[in-house]
C-alpha cells in the first residue's frame, strides 16, 4: 500500500479559448489528506480534477504530484486514478475484469487479476459478485466497483468527481462514511469534488471553496464554517443571516457596523480580512442561526436586534425559528431543544442577542444565492 | 418470459387496429415481395430448361442438374470439375470479403474520429466529400472511376509525374479498379452504422481506460471495438452481401478476362435464356453468402438482434 503523496497546484490557470475556467489556483494538498473541492455546479471543479489527472494541461502554472512536475505526462502515466461522475464502468466486461483492468494493462495473468479483484471485492463488501456484468448491479454496488477499480491501480492519489451525486439520500450518507473509512484504511490522498457542502464538511480534512473558477478559501471544515473568508463562502457553506451596512468603527479584530435595517452591531472581523477594512467601507455581517440567542428580559448588552416571530419548526434536536426583523428583514434562528414546548407564538416581538465571537464581519461582496 | 410479451406489448403500444394493420403490411411485404419470388426461383432451379411446349409435361420433373452444372460443367460423367465457373465463384466470394475488410479498415478510423473526436472539421468535410458523389448514379460513378483508373487517367498521370512508374499501370486488368469501385460503392453502408455505434460510446469509458493506464491500441481493442461490434457487423454484412451481388460495377470496372459470379447469373438469365440454370447459380450465391455471414457472426459472437441496433 502506498502512502499518500502531496499534490500541489501552483498558479494554475485553465482557459478554454477566451473563457477562464480556473483562475490562479494555488493549492497544497498534503499526502494522505482527504481534500475536497466544494463549489456550485459549473465553477470549474471537474476542470481542476482533469488537470490533476492529466486529461488537460493547465494554460499556465504547474501541477505537481509528489513534488514532480506533471507537465507532458499523460493520464495513463500519472499515479492518479479518477472515479468519474458517471462511474464509467466498462459495460461489456465482467465486474472482476473491470476491477482488474489496470492489471491487464500491465500484463498480469488472468489468475493474478482474478485473485486481486476478489480481494478488492471483499474489501468493498461485494464478495462473490465478480462474474456479474455492471448492468446487473445496483447504483451503490456500481459505486463500490468503481472505487475498487480505481484502487486496483494502486494510485498514490484517488480523484473522485461527485461520485455520490447519483445515489439516493440514504445510500449517499452511508457511502460518505464508507469512503472515509476506505481512505483511512488505504492511507492515500483523496481529492474529492462535490457541490454538497454537507458532504465536504463531514468527510474532508481540508476543503477548498470555489466560485466561478476562483478558489475563495482553503481550510478545515471548521475553519471554513467558523471563519469564512468571503461573503460567498459564508453564504455557500452552511446557513447564515446577512446584515449589510457600513463600518462605523474598528477596534483591533472587532468592528462595529451600522446596518441598513437592524441598527448598530459589533462582531469579529473574519481572520482573512483583518487589516483590509477601513471605516466607511461597505461591509457584511454574517450571523449563523445558532449564534442568535434570546436576550433575557432587561439584559440588553447593546448587540441585539429586534424581530417578530413568523413561524417555527421543530426539528428534534433544534427549533428553527423564522423571524422578521425591522424593515421586513427575514432572519433565521436555531435554538437547541432543552425541553421547552415552544419558543414563542406567532407575531411575538423578540430581542435577539448576537454572540460577537461566532459572528463575522467582512467587506461586502457577492453571495452564493445572488 | 420477456420474449413472449413482445407481441402483447406491440399491440398495447400501437392499438389493436393499428397493430394488426402494421403486422399485416409487414407480412404482405415479406410473403408477396420476398418469400414468394424466392420460392419460385428455388423451384426454377430444380427444373430442366424445357421449351414452353414441354413445360408441365411428363419431362418437367425435379432435377439437380442445374447445380451439378456449376460443379462439373456439361461433363455428364462428372469426371472433371467446372473449374472456370467455380473459380469465378470463389474469386467473387474472396474478393467480396477483401472489399469488406478494406472498407472496415478505411471506415473505422473515420467513424472513430467522427464519433468521438467531435469538432474534427476535417473528418466532417471528408464525409461530405464521400456523400456528394452518391448524388451521381451508380453507372456514371463506375465509368468515372474507369476514366480515373485508365491508362491516361488521373492516377496514372500522377504516378508518372512523380516518376513512381514509367509505364501506365493497367488498374483495370489487375482488378484494382474493380476492388476500389466496389469498396467505394458501399463505403457509406459501412461508415454510418459504425459511426452510429461509436458515437453512442460514452467518452468517459475511453478516458477511464486511459486513466487506468491503457495504451490507445488497448483502448480500441478492449473498449471501442467491442462496443462498435454490432455496427461493424451490420456494415460488413451489407457491404459483403452487396459486393458479392453487385453487377454494374464488375461489368464496367472488371478486367476483360475476369468475371464476377453475378455476371454468370446474368448471362444465364439474359443471354442463354436459361432461367433454371441462372436460378440455381443465384441460389448458390445466396446460400453461400448467408452461410458465410452467419459463420462469421458466430465466430465474432454477434447476435442477429444486435445488427438491427
Ligand atoms: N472542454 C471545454 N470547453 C469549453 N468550456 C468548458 C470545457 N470544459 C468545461 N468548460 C466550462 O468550464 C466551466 C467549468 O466546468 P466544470 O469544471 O465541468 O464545472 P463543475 O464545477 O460543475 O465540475 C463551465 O462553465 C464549463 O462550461
Ligand atoms: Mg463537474
Amino acid at each position: 500500500m502506498s502512502t499518500g503523496v502531496a499534490v500541489d497546484l501552483e498558479n494554475v490557470w485553465i482557459k478554454f479559448g477566451d473563457f477562464v475556467a480556473v483562475r490562479e489556483a494555488n493549492v497544497n494538498i498534503k499526502g494522505g489528506d482527504f481534500f475536497s473541492f466544494l463549489g456550485p455546479s459549473g465553477c470549474g471543479k471537474t476542470t481542476i480534477l482533469r488537470a490533476i489527472s492529466g486529461f488537460l494541461d493547465p494554460s499556465e502554472g504547474h501541477v505537481r504530484i509528489g513534488g514532480r512536475d506533471m507537465a507532458g505526462i499523460g493520464p495513463n502515466k500519472r499515479p492518479t486514478a479518477l472515479i468519474f461522475q458517471n462511474l464509467a464502468l466498462f459495460p461489456l466486461m465482467k465486474i472482476w475484469e473491470n476491477i482488474s483492468f489496470s492489471m491487464e494493462v500491465r500484463g498480469a495473468s488472468a489468475a493474478e487479476r482474478r485473485k486481486r479483484a476478489d480481494e478488492l471485492l471483499d474489501m468493498v463488501a461485494l464478495g462473490g459478485q465478480g462474474d456479474k456484468l455492471p448492468s446487473e448491479l445496483s447504483g451503490g454496488q456500481k459505486q463500490r466497483v468503481a472505487i475498487a477499480r480505481a484502487l486496483c491501480a494502486n494510485p498514490d492519489v484517488l480523484l473522485l468527481d461527485e461520485p455520490l451525486s447519483a445515489l439516493d439520500l440514504k445510500l449517499r450518507q452511508h457511502m460518505r462514511t464508507e469512503l472515509r473509512e476506505i481512505q483511512q484504511r488505504v492511507g492515500i490522498t483523496f481529492i474529492y469534488i462535490t457541490h454538497d457542502q454537507g458532504e465536504a464538511l463531514t468527510m474532508s480534512d481540508n476543503v477548498a471553496v470555489m466560485k466561478a473558477g476562483v478558489i475563495d478559501q482553503i481550510g478545515s471544515g471548521k475553519e471554513i464554517y467558523d471563519a469564512p473568508a468571503t461573503p460567498f463562502v459564508a453564504s455557500f457553506v452552511g446557513e447564515n443571516n446577512v446584515f449589510r451596512g457600513k463600518i462605523r468603527s474598528i477596534d483591533g479584530t472587532r468592528a462595529t457596523i451600522e446596518t441598513n435595517r437592524s441598527g448598530v452591531l459589533t462582531a469579529e472581523i473574519t481572520p482573512a480580512q483583518r487589516g483590509k477594512m477601513a471605516v466607511g467601507d461597505a461591509a457584511m455581517l454574517f450571523v449563523r442561526p445558532e449564534a442568535l440567542t434570546l436576550a433575557e428580559g432587561g439584559t440588553d448588552t447593546g448587540n441585539t436586534i429586534s424581530a417578530k416571530v413568523v413561524n417555527e419548526e421543530f426539528e428534534g434536536n433544534t427549533f428553527s425559528v423564522f423571524l422578521e426583523g425591522d424593515g421586513a428583514k427575514p432572519i433565521k434562528m436555531s435554538l437547541p431543544n432543552t425541553g421547552q414546548t415552544r419558543i414563542a407564538e406567532r407575531g411575538k416581538p423578540l430581542t435577539l442577542h448576537i454572540n460577537p465571537q461566532t459572528t463575522v464581519i467582512m467587506p461586502a461582496g457577492e453571495l452564493a444565492s445572488d | 418470459m420477456k420474449r413472449k410479451l413482445i407481441f402483447a406489448d406491440f399491440f398495447r403500444n400501437n392499438g389493436a387496429l393499428m397493430g394488426s394493420i402494421l403486422i399485416g403490411l409487414v407480412a404482405f411485404w415479406l410473403i408477396v415481395l420476398v418469400i414468394l419470388p424466392q420460392i419460385s426461383m428455388l423451384d426454377y432451379s430444380f427444373r430442366f430448361n424445357l421449351p414452353p411446349a414441354e413445360q408441365g409435361g411428363p419431362k418437367d420433373v425435379y432435377t439437380l442438374s442445374n447445380y451439378q452444372h456449376l460443379i462439373y460443367g456439361s461433363d455428364e460423367t462428372h469426371q472433371s470439375f467446372n473449374t472456370i465457373d467455380l473459380m469465378v465463384f470463389l474469386r467473387t466470394i474472396v474478393a467480396a470479403i477483401m472489399v469488406t475488410i478494406f472498407d472496415i479498415i478505411l471506415c473505422y478510423p473515420l467513424a472513430y474520429f467522427l464519433g468521438q473526436a467531435r469538432g474534427m472539421g476535417m473528418a466532417r468535410l471528408l464525409v461530405v466529400l464521400l456523400i456528394i458523389p452518391y448524388w451521381v448514379n451508380e453507372i456514371l460513378r463506375a465509368f468515372a472511376l474507369r476514366i480515373i483508373f485508365g491508362d491516361g487517367g488521373l492516377i496514372n498521370e500522377a504516378l508518372m509525374l512523380l516518376h513512381l512508374t514509367s509505364e501506365p499501370i493497367d488498374f483495370i486488368r489487375h482488378d484494382i479498379a474493380l476492388y476500389a469501385g466496389l469498396g467505394y460503392a458501399y463505403i457509406l453502408l459501412m461508415l454510418f452504422p459504425m459511426y452510429n455505434v461509436i458515437e453512442s460510446l460514452d467518452r468517459n469509458q475511453i478516458e477511464a481506460a486511459r486513466d487506468l493506464g491503457a495504451s490507445w491500441t488497448r483502448i480500441h481493442r478492449r473498449i471501442v471495438i467491442p462496443h462498435a461490434k454490432p455496427g461493424i457487423a451490420s456494415g460488413s454484412t451489407m457491404v459483403f452481401m452487396l459486393s458479392a451481388g453487385a453487377l454494374a460495377t464488375p461489368q464496367i470496372l472488371g478486367g476483360p478476362s475476369s468475371l464476377w459470379f453475378t455476371q454468370l447469373v446474368y448471362q444465364w438469365f439474359n443471354n442463354s435464356l436459361n432461367w433454371q440454370q441462372g436460378a440455381a447459380y443465384a441460389i448458390v450465391l445466396l446460400v453461400a453468402t448467408i452461410t458465410i455471414v452467419m459463420t462469421i457472426m458466430k465466430i465474432f459472437r454477434v447476435n442477429m438482434g444486435d445488427i438491427g441496433k
